[in-house]
């Protein structure tokens, strides 16, 4: 699969990846450089609580950032490869496994209606 | 209150105060969500009266596989949470038909089996597969004396959200964990089977005395499948 094409940051001679901008007017549970460190301990952290004590609605929670990060284009993060989870994990070579079980799309593109 | 439950508590407590006010609502809102998670208190069952259930009906089987998402099964190998059980006394003729599903045991053997304690019980009664942890190494299918689980052999696409599944995990009935985590009283089944008028499952907690089923488990002849292994199963059956 062809990575999307990496930008030069202005102030780096760094290529980064393009990543698609959240649903306007939501805000993140932290900030940008806590979530790309820490996402992946949150979601652990978070899945067990769910799965294994039913506790529902963490602050962290994959379909959480899904409703706010789906592609307008796709309703999805990981469909097409400029969606965001995608763009990012390829341009870092990290598998990501969550959408084999998980549906990538938002629960608004997946039920049709509201949440 | 759990010592999970406190410390998350006083966190958001702590997260709150220190929060610029704007942030703080909506802390406040998401923390209101958070459910307290399942309570041994609750032992969730379900009593099937097989003198409602009609033979040829799968009104049941039908709304289980639209709420989690499942495909009508077209080959032997596909996933199947609830299927429809003919019976018949062979001497007397005497027929019964019923749903068949997880049994959710207080003693679940897919537990005992499963060698990294993907499959496990909840607080509640209720027996689920941890896929984050499930190898597909299909122990717990050869365990159940209930034949109510099954393996997902092919890629899946299109989930439902409150469903996830996938390939290589091995699954069963859930007992609409997700619904009941929401604070619904009823699972699928037992919904459809009431709406069409049937009310032949009825669903609730065995351990509240004022529950309905609890009552209904107290008043008439129950039996559980298997009863000679000893599971404890949390699903009875009236008429059989």
């Amino acid at each position: 699969m062809a990575c999307s094409e990496p930008t030069l940051a202005a102030d780096s001679r760094t290529p980064v990846p393009t990543i698609e901008p959240a649903r306007a007017g939501t805000k993140c549970i932290a900030d940008p450089a806590t979530m790309r460190r820490d996402h992946p301990t949150m979601l652990k952290h978070q899945r067990d609580d769910t799965v294994r004590g039913g506790i529902r609605g963490a602050k962290a929670s994959l379909r959480g950032c899904i409703d706010c990060h789906a592609s307008p284009a796709t309703a999805s993060v990981a469909k097409s490869e400029t969606n965001f989870c995608v763009s990012c994990h390829s341009y870092a070579a990290v598998k990501v496994d969550c959408f084999e079980c998980h549906t990538s799309k938002a629960q608004m593109a997946v039920s049709g209606g509201p949440k | 209150m759990s010592r999970r439950g406190f410390l998350g508590v006083a966190a958001a407590a702590i997260g709150g105060v220190m929060l610029a006010p704007g942030i703080q609502l909506i802390e406040i809102a998401r923390a209101a969500t958070t459910g307290t998670g399942a309570s041994p208190k609750v032992r969730w069952g379900m009593l099937i009266d097989t003198t409602k259930c009609a033979s040829g009906c799968t009104d049941c089987v039908t709304a289980c596989n639209a709420e989690n998402g499942l495909a009508a099964p077209q080959r032997a190998t596909d996933a199947q949470w609830i299927r429809k059980v003919d019976l018949k006394d062979i001497r007397t003729g005497r027929t019964a038909s019923a749903p068949v599903m997880c049994q959710h045991c207080a003693e679940p053997p897919c537990v005992d089996v499963c060698p990294t304690g993907a499959s496990f019980k909840r607080a509640d009664g209720i027996v689920l597969v941890d896929r984050h942890s499930c190898i597909g190494c299909r122990y717990c299918v050869m365990a159940c004396p209930y034949q109510a689980r099954s393996f997902v052999h092919e890629p899946l696409v299109d989930q439902k959200p409150d469903v996830p599944r996938g390939k290589g995990c091995v699954e069963g009935c859930t007992l609409c964990v997700h619904r009941l985590d929401k604070g619904q009283k009823a699972t699928a089944c037992a919904e459809a089977c009431s709406q069409a008028g049937h009310g032949a499952i009825l669903f609730g907690d065995l351990n509240d005395p004022a529950s309905e089923i609890a009552q209904r488990v107290r008043e008439i002849q129950t039996t559980q499948l298997r009863a000679d292994l000893k599971l404890d199963p949390g699903v009875r059956y009236h008429g059989i």
